[in-house]
């Protein structure tokens, strides 16, 4: 599979920066601790912040007295629900173009009623933090419990208790969907495996907490916040609806940020409390959660219960998926991107990599009393792979296939595109089959067969009692590039169309502008080297700004796999344009044809003899300096801007395969993975060092929920682990090698062909691990379908111990 | 000084070296760790009343030593950092097992960072560095990448 | 999460640091590693009055391997010093292998054997392995002076010890291993450095069919570390392993954590007990 060619331009410049393994120079700073995140920057007259957050799941507040904080040393001022209502707007987190999504109005604080252990009641601002905790601690709050609703399932119950009186139940979302023969298709098939899975919670947990610095400057009527996050853009719009002002009087500025994963993409009630009380004060406040407060706070993600069945022809193949899936996705629809986007993409992804032609699925949402949902790296397509890769490797089991063979049967083929999913999902152009093939080449699966089949006979024998291996394989789709189909015609404030601006500066570098941030993908040196290739300069020679919405262009900003797709088809685009207009004033200062002139790597070449007629920094100050030397009445433009949105599908996927090798201690329960692998095709890749580390960083934390990683809540809606102790998350002693490798598929909806690669190492890798570990426990006749697979899990699935765990 | 601001803070606040960072401050995750007579520990478990008379290195400083100029060479190479905030952490405690053991194998390396937490690479590139800046401490050379 | 405020008052000598205590008893915490305390500080799970700081008691550092009886600690001895000690490595080499498991390189530079015998965490290895190895814990207080504890008689319950509130646990002493001595220490836990999901630590005297003073001591199952004495009487008298097994079962009780049930702690607690037993030599029937 190959690109369609571009311009000369494009072709010129695969020879150059994009593709090579290219060093981040950004990283200097960070290994030099030079890094600036929020709560690193200086700012005069700071106070800051420290919230009393609710201790119980549903309660309503009798009592909230603020007076004993404000009396203590260092206080400045303290609000709760009631007194910052009256400065601010209430936000709903409602996706308009969905029929049957109902969703309550959420203020910063708390109003009346408590939902969620962790829900922000009031805010307390002073001199220091410890001070601010002091005086938080001092609040007299009292309230009455109310029935918690912990578990998604009964709180849809009829005779459950409403979470929101705005609402008509607790049912935040639903959907189905359905083809015209499915249920003949079921009722025909040789074979119907069912399979019920369940996964717990997680939280993206991204190393450096959420923090925020907000300034108030009256004398402008502005706000300046600086934060980490993800969209600065979108987070403008935010401030701007909850302060109900102008977005042109917010300034949003992206620090360094330090980890995100979907968890800085939304509108928090104590970020929100924060701005408005640097409104009410009059001097800058900053306010980083702390950990703790993170895991009650932080959206959370990824705990769904699902029913998955899949049926079979006598021929071995596949016919029909069908999943039915519930999700409780907090107290409240997060604002502005929703709650429900996971279980949209398990109704439109489940069973799409395949044959099929027959599926059903229904999605409910339930409201409770928990901390509340929002997007996680993947966002629904791992589970929707899970749900997916586990009913097809049972499938195969049941036939007494392997399981490739049995995905090489049944995958859709590499030449079927475009293609419409009986979900109705479109998929451009993908390259299943191929993944699957290097997939299985770079893992050399007949060898890990063979060790499997070694170690059966070893057990045989009497030698590695109790310690099984598997393997798991699992394909998958991502979506990236998205177009304006959700959030734009939902009415949330995202940008699906994104500038870049290049220019050329007046010592000759190539300063180009986009409204990404950067939490440490690399986006920085990805954007460089497009814009070197696209202008024709040495990468050396360009900077990028990125992430203020005073001095960058429009973004979307970076979730879902879009920021190299977008924003640097929009640079690449700005970069070609720019490129035209130096070669014409470089023709012009040197009185000849733009025809005869190519800007390579910095230098203008004529293109008869290759000779040097001037660099770009001669250029510049010629342009700058020098004006007289250009021909009368000849403006030479040394700077463009261009945009870009995708809107040829709803996003353009990308696809891969992964496959994990386990070995499971029967004696003790206890996993280990052995080895890890990732094939993706994520369109033309314009660095691979960047991605081939970000794909096992997004492995790693697919293998953590795997294995790991769970908001663990008791009965009471309390989370029980919320501390980084308790809360397991990967580490290096535990986490494999993992290999990787690339198919290329361009995109052909932009010239760069760049699909994203940021997600797609999760969205393999909960089902790989799950279906190894199955692998694994075949023998045994024993499975596990819930998520994390704890070795207590394992120790029941083989009928070890009996006990009803919690 | 407040004898309640346990070292990270102390740092970060008083002498403006912000380097150190603060990820949990239960001491789980490793990105505050910094250097107090040459132990690489816990700078959010340690007063910063305790460090009086000490010293106290943290990564700002800890870039004129040779085995630290070999890990933040080979961190930069192998892109073993994403968004950063937990390298400096990981490059003083992998410093400090490059002193005790020039030759650690892959999993000694695994064990040793074993207390510190990356959320965003899959942990092996940062192996690589470290098995690089080994190498290269040792007198053999290292596969590189070049610098730009 | 910063720590409320509370007084912090850095003991000068030894009789300092018993008037402070004697003083300020249960509203004053000690300071030693602070790899405990101050995470509990941050989290104002315990808010002091006065933090009391023992760490210029340089007296309490030391190693004592000509000690009477064998190896006397000082409170003060860091897990890292345990670790690479050579003199304990032959004296106690329960405490050699046990110290690795300890978290991670920078907590072990900082904690103490005092701070984790006083603290008295049910899943850490300390603890566990000084009931093992029958230690004697010593605590000094302004009114009584210095007595001695047998380990096993020092952990009480959950966080209670026998220190009463203005003793400060000055250190421990170790018997020396005989000839005959065998050790063995494993610990099941989810994450490298996590505390023991399960653990055991065994010290013994003899060789397979005559085991005489076998201490299996479990920890991450109760609320203390728990001698399993009837198992161990099982198997010193020679019984099947399966009778020991049985025996194990029935007496411990454990408490269900985060991630285990008691019957999957019940469960690892025997296999390593099996490990432990084949670990020392002894044939297990069946499997």
């Amino acid at each position: 599979m190959s690109r369609a060619p571009d311009t000369p331009e494009a072709t010129d410049s695969r020879a150059g920066a994009i593709g090579r393994p290219t060093v981040r120079t950004e990283a200097w700073r960070f290994v030099t601790g030079a890094g600036a995140y929020v709560d690193d920057l200086p700012a005069h007259r700071l106070l800051h912040a420290a919230f009393l957050r609710s201790p119980v799941a549903h309660g309503s507040i009798v009592k909230l007295d603020l007076a004993p904080a404000l009396q203590m040393e260092g206080v400045v001022a303290a609000y709760d629900g009631e007194a910052l209502a009256a400065h601010c707007q209430p936000v709903r987190g409602l996706l308009a173009h969905l029929p049957d999504m109902q969703v309550a109005r959420q203020w910063p604080l708390a109003r009346g009623r408590v939902r969620w252990v962790g829900e922000p009641v009031a805010i307390v601002i002073a001199e220091s933090r410890a001070l601010a905790e002091d005086a938080a601690q001092a609040i007299a709050f009292e309230w009455t419990d109310l029935p918690p609703l912990v578990d998604a399932g009964a709180a849809l119950q009829p005779d459950a208790p409403l979470l929101h009186e705005e609402l008509d139940s607790n049912l935040m979302f639903s959907a189905t969907v359905a083809t015209a023969n499915v249920e003949q298709a079921f009722a025909q098939a040789a074979s119907v495996v069912e399979l019920a899975l369940r996964s717990e919670r997680v939280t993206p947990m991204a190393l450096e907490p959420r923090g925020i610095l907000a300034q108030w400057d009256a004398s402008q009527n502005r706000l300046t916040v600086h934060m980490g996050t993800q969209v600065p853009w979108m987070m403008q719009a935010v401030f701007a609806n909850v302060l109900g002002i102008g977005q042109d009087q917010v300034r949003v500025v992206a620090t360094d940020t330090g980890g995100s994963f979907g968890s800085k993409i939304h509108c928090y009630g104590d970020e929100s409390a924060v701005a408005v009380a640097a409104r009410l004060v009059g001097r800058p406040i900053r306010y980083v959660v702390d950990r703790l407060e993170a895991f009650v706070s932080d959206v959370h993600a990824r705990g769904h219960e699902a029913t998955v069945r899949a049926a079979v022809d006598a021929d071995g193949r596949l016919t029909a998926f069908a999943v039915d899936d519930l999700c409780g996705a907090g107290a409240f629809s997060i604002y502005p991107r929703g709650s429900v986007n996971e279980s949209r993409h398990v109704l439109g992804l489940t069973g799409a990599c395949y044959q099929a032609t027959e599926y059903r699925a229904r999605i409910r949402v339930a409201l409770q009393t928990k901390a509340i949902y929002g997007q996680y790296r993947g966002v629904g397509h791992p589970l929707a792979c899970l749900f997916t890769e586990a009913a097809v490797d049972a499938a195969a089991r049941r036939l007494g296939m392997d399981p490739l063979a049995f995905r090489r049967r049944n995958l859709l083929p590499d030449d079927a595109y475009p293609h419409r999913a009986p979900s109705g999902a479109r998929f451009e152009r993908l390259s299943l089959c191929a993944c699957l093939d290097e997939l299985a080449r770079l893992m050399d699966y007949d060898r890990l067969r063979a060790d499997q089949r070694e170690r059966a006979a070893d057990h045989a024998r009497g030698a590695h009692q109790g310690v099984y291996r598997g393997i798991g394989l699992a394909v998958f789709v991502e979506n990236s590039n998205h177009s304006s189909s959700n959030y734009g015609r939902g009415g949330a404030p995202i940008a699906s169309r994104d500038g870049a601006m290049v220019r050329l500066t007046q010592g000759g570098g190539i300063q180009c502008a986009v409204g990404l941030t950067d939490s440490g993908q690399g986006v920085t040196t990805a954007m460089a080297q497009i814009a070197a290739d696209a202008v024709g300069a040495s990468i050396a020679d360009v900077r990028v700004l990125m992430g203020d919405t005073e001095h960058t262009p429009v973004s979307g900003g970076n979730w879902g796999s879009r920021g190299t797709g977008i924003s640097g088809e929009a640079l690449w685009q700005a970069g070609i344009a720019l490129r035209a207009q130096l070669v014409e004033a470089a023709s012009a200062l040197h009185a000849c044809s733009p025809d005869a002139l190519e800007l390579v790597e910095g230098a203008f070449l004529r293109r008869d003899d290759q000779a040097c007629v001037c660099t770009l920094q001669a250029l510049a100050e010629a342009i700058y300096f020098r004006p007289e030397r250009f021909p009368r009445g000849f403006q030479p433009e040394p700077a463009a801007q261009r945009h870009y949105a995708q809107t040829e599908y709803d996003g353009i996927y990308t696809n891969g395969a992964s496959a994990s090798w386990v070995e499971v201690d029967t004696r003790t329960g206890f996993i280990k993975v052995l080895g890890h692998w990732i094939v993706d095709d994520c369109g033309t890749v314009i660095n691979p060092l960047l991605l081939d580390e970000q794909l096992r960083g997004a492995a790693v934390q697919g293998i953590g929920q795997a294995l790991f990683e769970g908001c663990l809540y008791g009965d009471q809606g309390e989370l029980r682990n919320a501390t980084l102790a308790d809360y397991l998350v990967p580490m290096a002693a535990e986490m494999p090698d993992i290999h990787v490798g690339h198919v290329t598929t361009p995109t052909a909806t932009s010239a760069l062909g760049a699909k994203g690669g940021a997600e797609a190492g999760v969205t393999g890798a909960l089902a790989s691990v799950v279906n190894a570990i199955n692998d694994a426990l075949a023998p045994l006749d024993a499975q596990v379908l819930e998520l994390p697979v704890t070795p207590e899990r394992v120790l029941r699935a083989i009928g070890a111990i009996r006990s009803p765990a919690s | 000084m407040s004898p309640r601001e346990h070292l990270a803070d102390a740092l970060r606040q008083r002498c403006g070296l912000t380097g150190t960072h603060l990820g949990c401050e239960h001491g789980v995750c490793g990105a505050c760790t910094v250097r107090v007579d040459g132990a690489a520990i816990r700078g959010c478990l340690m007063l910063a009343v305790q460090a009086d008379g000490r010293q106290v290195r943290t990564i700002e400083g800890a870039g004129d030593d040779p085995v630290m100029q070999a890990l933040q060479h080979a961190f930069v190479e192998r892109n073993a950092l994403q968004c950063g905030y937990c390298t400096g952490g990981f490059l003083l405690t992998a410093a400090e097992l490059l002193e005790l053991d020039p030759d650690p194998s892959r999993e000694a390396i695994r064990e040793y960072l074993s207390g510190n937490l990356c959320r965003c690479t899959g942990y092996q590139a940062i192996v690589d560095a470290v098995e690089l800046a080994a190498r290269r401490l040792r007198g053999q050379s290292g596969t590189d990448v070049a610098l730009p | 999460m910063k720590p409320a405020p509370f007084a912090y008052v850095r003991a000068e000598s030894f009789e300092h640091a018993l008037d402070v205590l004697a003083e300020h008893g249960d509203d004053a915490l000690v300071l030693a590693g602070g790899q405990s305390l101050v995470p509990m500080l941050n989290l104002r799970l315990v808010q002091p009055a006065v933090v009391l700081d023992i760490n210029a008691l340089h007296a309490l550092s030391t190693i004592d391997t000509h000690a009477e009886g064998g190896l006397r600690l000082g409170a003060l001895v860091r897990h890292r010093e345990i670790a690479i000690h050579p003199v304990i490595a032959t004296r106690a080499p329960l405490l050699r292998a046990a110290a690795p498991w300890i978290a991670h390189p920078a907590v072990r530079h900082r904690g103490t054997l005092g701070g984790s015998l006083a603290l008295g965490d049910p899943a850490a290895e300390w603890p566990a392995c000084a009931v093992a190895l029958d230690a004697t814990i010593r605590l000094a207080s302004r009114a009584r002076g210095e007595r001695c504890v047998a380990a096993s008689a020092f952990f009480q319950g959950l966080y209670q010890s026998d220190r009463r509130a203005d003793e400060l646990l000055v250190g421990c002493e170790f018997p020396r291993a005989s000839d005959d001595s065998v050790f063995f220490f494993r610990e099941l836990a989810r994450r490298h450095g996590d505390y023991a999901s399960v653990g055991l630590a065994v010290s013994a005297r003899g060789r397979p069919g005559a085991w005489q003073d076998l201490r299996l001591v479990f920890f991450g199952v109760g609320d203390t570390p728990v001698s399993a004495t009837a198992c161990s009487a099982a198997l010193i008298a020679g019984d099947a392993f399966a009778d020991a097994q049985t025996r194990l079962e029935a007496e411990l009780e454990p408490r269900a954590d985060l991630w285990f049930s008691a019957p999957a702690k019940r469960h690892l607690a025997v296999q390593l007990l099996r490990d432990a037993w084949r670990d020392l030599g002894n044939p297990i029937g069946g499997t």
